[in-house]
């Protein structure tokens, strides 16, 4: 089916364009910057690959690097999974207490990040759970569950139900009628909530510096601890490739996605 | 019934043990003492931490009301909320524009929007200080253009603080309306333009009810991490006014007040609870008869 | 897909983890960019221990994360006053420095500091000066030596100013230029300082504890509440940037290394720091970091610019306006949270 002519809704192409210029607009500063000869931030001074060099040398942020991909798949993964049990449980649910469970699934977004970052260090340290990347992962997995959640409810809650009445009618199984009608029609949904919880675990800082065990730094926190000293033309290299890897991976699975269509 | 159990375990108990437990011991530590150096003294309970937010004991140690925490947390909730109104009105157009497009191009589109958040925010603000700052970017690009002359004086004032913290929330305005308008079936909005429907009235009677969940999911994504936001008040703000992010974040650090900190983060947490609860209230009221 | 990666993750997971209690490792908790990575190569050709860096931006993160019981570091590096604190709480082992073979080339009065007394816990690492970097050619002008020039700035000045956004040390410098304790802990005095920093707030362009380098060096501000090391480096970048030495006093500070209380590697971690009160070695550190250290015999070894730098080699005749930095007690500190915050609200 062919797009809606965009004529009827002027507006809205208008806005859609500027907003993504508006996301964009600071990408291409810092890559721009990313080539740039000069240490000062000031200008433009010629162009050079000297920072990539120096973040190929640099093994801490290589380390970094390969901790936060690693640490946002899993916890992306694992918080969409139980994100979509989740959201098919409590869709037009009206058992008792299911509003605290709503709650609770919300609750990461309010706690302040500090707070979280201390309280779960010292229920670790409580509990006796060895810190390095694992830990990470675990706290991460809490904190983007609700990125996962809400977009997938959003689209539950929107689905018409009759057409899960029909599939009923049809004697198909609830385990059928959630494979064959429910997750075709929510697969956007799920797509879009497993982008949010994987950009929101490669941004955490703050939790991620205080579950960490030696060793398991991950990226943010790196380059938190950096900037300290101002931004280093090395330091948008290493935004710049992140940034080449997520269009690699994005391209990587479209094509396999097609294949498999 | 025990399936939807079964369902919602994984998360529930993920949650529940690792946030809602910490949690409870950060309620235990908010009535304790605070140590000499930070941390606290297990054992000995106090209500300091508490009487602290409202209270202070002035020059002639008699207790009179302090304002300054309610300032701040007026402040960063007049701020959270202006921050998802201007996102709800970029995000919602630029959704729908995302809607309209060939299916293959919206997986792209949703890609697209999310691509700049896997660079860390800190190098995106520090960009946005390039971009804003008087003989940055923008007034070079303007003057290169031949606009004439341009005087940004942006930076470090509560506009640059506004723009940043649009910036850093935007997608998780943006995805969840479009994930609610992608059921809009293109062949009805097409009919009702045939049948003599005007666009306002289209976009009040058709877009705007299918996309109410998306916005409720959006406005909760943006407004309540927004509330905790610090990185675009200090690098963009000038760190000249404080928020709740900001001000949690130091009775840890050098405040070394950890139950101040954890008091503050439970008044934060009732507010938000509390404004839920107002809301779900009002909607239970409308829909039930 | 969402299978494939799950099981990716579990594999990743399950290689082995190498922190094991080998002797032959050493976890270090550091500032960032404070000590040069070819210096830890070296350490680790000359030693076969390893090394891993993770890093932190304040002492007060850094602090955070071992109260609250995280870490497993086998080093760290606290500033003195924070290093104070960690000893009276018991984060941190007597290692014995003093009977270190290197020890005898730290310099007096690094050597017995009021923190630290008889070096049983650190070691000196780094240290330096708080006070005023401007820009003397962009001015044109040379300014007092005095913190008047910050708080209460000449019209060319004013609105041009950045102070840092660390409330120990603007409490500290207005404390210097009003002549009071900077640990007081009368109110009215702290009211007084408020009433200073209320006054200069109009004329702060902003406050920030980051990227001051770069923002004085491009001309963003003129005059920078800054580290002495960072005026160096700015320096660098652009000649005629100078640093006070405020006549009414600035703070001393010193960073130090030391061994939390349940270090996995204790002797790897006293091999260390006996290698960086080596001159040589820390010859090199203070190159990297642009900062002084205090180990006789390395200024033979540092760079001409660090060396002639008075910024960060101070002159005979400033020392006695060096205050040490000092912990302060709760009551203080308190004070001084109630006055950060009713100037940000």
């Amino acid at each position: 089916m062919t797009g809606l002519s965009l004529w009827r809704m002027p507006g809205a192409r208008v806005i859609g364009v500027a907003a993504l210029l508006f996301l964009y607009l600071p990408i291409l500063v810092l890559v721009a910057l990313s080539f740039s000869a000069d240490d000062s931030l000031a200008g433009w001074s010629g162009f050079s690959l000297r920072w990539y060099r120096a973040v190929f040398a640099d093994d801490n942020m290589l380390a970094a690097l390969r901790h936060s991909l690693v640490v946002a798949s899993c916890a992306a993964t694992f918080a969409t999974a139980s994100a979509i049990m989740a959201a098919v449980a409590l869709d037009r649910a009206r058992f008792r207490g299911s509003s605290t469970v709503e709650a609770l699934l919300g609750l990461p977004l309010v706690v302040p990040e500090i707070v979280a970052g201390i309280a779960v260090l010292l229920f670790f340290v409580l509990i006796g759970f060895r810190l390095g990347l694992i830990s990470v992962i675990v706290a991460h997995i809490v904190l983007v569950i609700p990125l996962a959640y809400l977009p997938i409810r959003a689209r539950l809650s929107g689905l018409d139900p009759s057409l899960k009445e029909a599939a009923a009618d049809l004697y198909a199984g609830p385990v059928a009628c959630f494979r064959r009608i429910t997750l075709p029609l929510i697969r956007p949904a799920i797509a879009a909530g497993f982008m949010l919880a994987f950009i929101g675990s490669l941004g955490d800082v703050v939790v991620s510096y205080f579950v960490a065990g030696p060793g398991a730094t991950t990226l943010p926190v790196y380059v938190f601890a950096m900037v300290r000293m101002g931004v280093s033309p090395e330091v948008n290299a290493a935004s710049t490739l992140l940034l080449l890897i997520s269009i690699a991976v994005f391209t990587l699975s479209s094509r396999i996605s097609r294949r498999f269509m | 019934m025990i399936r939807k159990v079964a369902l919602l375990a994984p998360a529930a108990l993920w949650i529940g043990v690792f946030l809602a437990a910490p949690l409870g011991l950060m309620a235990y530590v908010s009535t304790l003492q605070r140590g000499p150096g930070g941390g606290v003294i297990w054992g000995a309970h106090t209500a300091d931490a508490y009487v602290r937010f409202l209270f202070e004991r002035d020059l002639s140690d008699e207790w009179v009301i302090n304002t300054d925490y309610l300032r701040i947390f007026a402040r960063s909730i007049w701020l959270a909320g202006v921050t998802t109104l201007l996102c709800g009105m970029i995000a919602f157009p630029t959704a729908l524009w995302m809607v309209f497009q060939p299916p293959r191009q919206r997986l792209l589109l949703v890609f697209l929007v999310t691509v700049p958040f896997w660079t860390n925010l800190l190098v995106r603000t520090y960009a946005w200080i390039l971009l804003l700052r008087t003989g940055g970017v923008i007034e070079h690009a303007w003057a290169w253009s031949g606009l004439g002359t341009l005087r940004l004086n942006i930076l470090y004032t509560p506009w640059a603080t506004l723009i940043g913290l649009v910036y850093s929330f935007l997608p998780y305005m943006i995805l969840p309306i479009y994930v609610s308008l992608e059921r809009l079936d293109r062949r009805l909005v097409e009919a009702a333009y045939d049948l003599g429907a005007t666009k306002p009235r289209m976009i009040r009677r058709v877009i705007l009810p299918l996309s109410r969940p998306g916005l409720f999911a959006g406005g909760l994504l943006v407004f309540v991490p927004g509330l905790g936001a610090f990185v675009s008040p200090e690098l963009l703000g000038g760190g000249k006014t404080l928020m709740i992010g900001g001000l949690i974040q130091q009775q840890f650090g050098q405040a070394r007040n950890w139950p101040f900190g954890a008091a503050l983060s439970f008044v934060l947490l009732a507010l938000v609870l509390v404004a839920l609860v107002v809301r779900t209230l009002r909607v239970r009221g409308r829909v039930l008869p | 897909m969402r299978l494939f990666v799950a099981l990716l993750c579990l594999i990743v997971l399950a290689l082995p983890d190498h922190a094991s209690a080998q002797s032959k490792e050493l976890l270090l908790f550091n500032w960032s960019n404070y000590i040069p990575p070819a210096l830890l190569k070296r350490f680790e050709a000359e030693t076969g221990i390893k090394v891993t860096l993770d890093t932190y931006d304040t002492n007060e993160a850094m602090l955070a994360k071992l109260q609250a019981g995280g870490g497993g570091y086998d080093v760290v590096v606290p500033t003195g006053p924070t290093l104070q604190a960690m000893i009276r709480d018991g984060l941190v082992q007597k290692i014995d420095v003093a009977a270190m073979a290197n020890f005898h080339n730290i310099r007096p009065p690094f050597d017995h500091p009021s923190f630290d007394p008889d070096r049983a816990f650190s070691a000196p690492y780094m240290w330096g000066t708080t006070a005023i970097a401007y820009d003397k050619t962009a001015l044109g002008m040379t300014l007092d030596d005095s913190w008047k020039e910050i708080f209460e700035p000449r019209p060319a000045v004013a609105g041009k100013i950045a102070m840092l956004a660390d409330m120990g040390e603007v409490y500290s410098a207005a404390a210097y230029y009003l002549g009071l304790d900077t640990c007081t802990t009368d109110p009215a005095q702290a009211q007084k300082i408020l009433e200073l920093l209320q006054q200069q707030k109009s004329a702060v362009k902003l406050y920030s504890s980051s990227g001051s380098i770069d923002r004085i060096a491009s001309g963003e501000v003129v005059m920078h509440h800054m580290y002495n090391g960072a005026a160096h480096r700015a320096g660098l970048r652009k000649p005629g940037i100078t640093y006070i030495y405020p006549k009414e006093g600035l703070t001393l500070w010193g960073d130090n290394l030391a061994v939390p209380k349940a270090a996995p590697h204790v002797d790897a971690a006293k091999i260390f720091i006996n290698f960086m009160m080596d001159p040589k070695n820390a010859a090199e550190a203070s190159n990297f970091t642009g900062y002084n250290n205090a180990v006789a015999g390395s200024d033979a070894l540092l760079l001409p610019a660090l060396r002639d730098d008075p910024a960060v080699n101070t002159p005979a005749d400033m020392i006695a306006r060096l205050r040490p930095a000092r912990e302060c007690p709760k009551a203080a500190i308190d004070l001084r949270e109630r006055v950060w915050t009713r100037l940000q609200r």
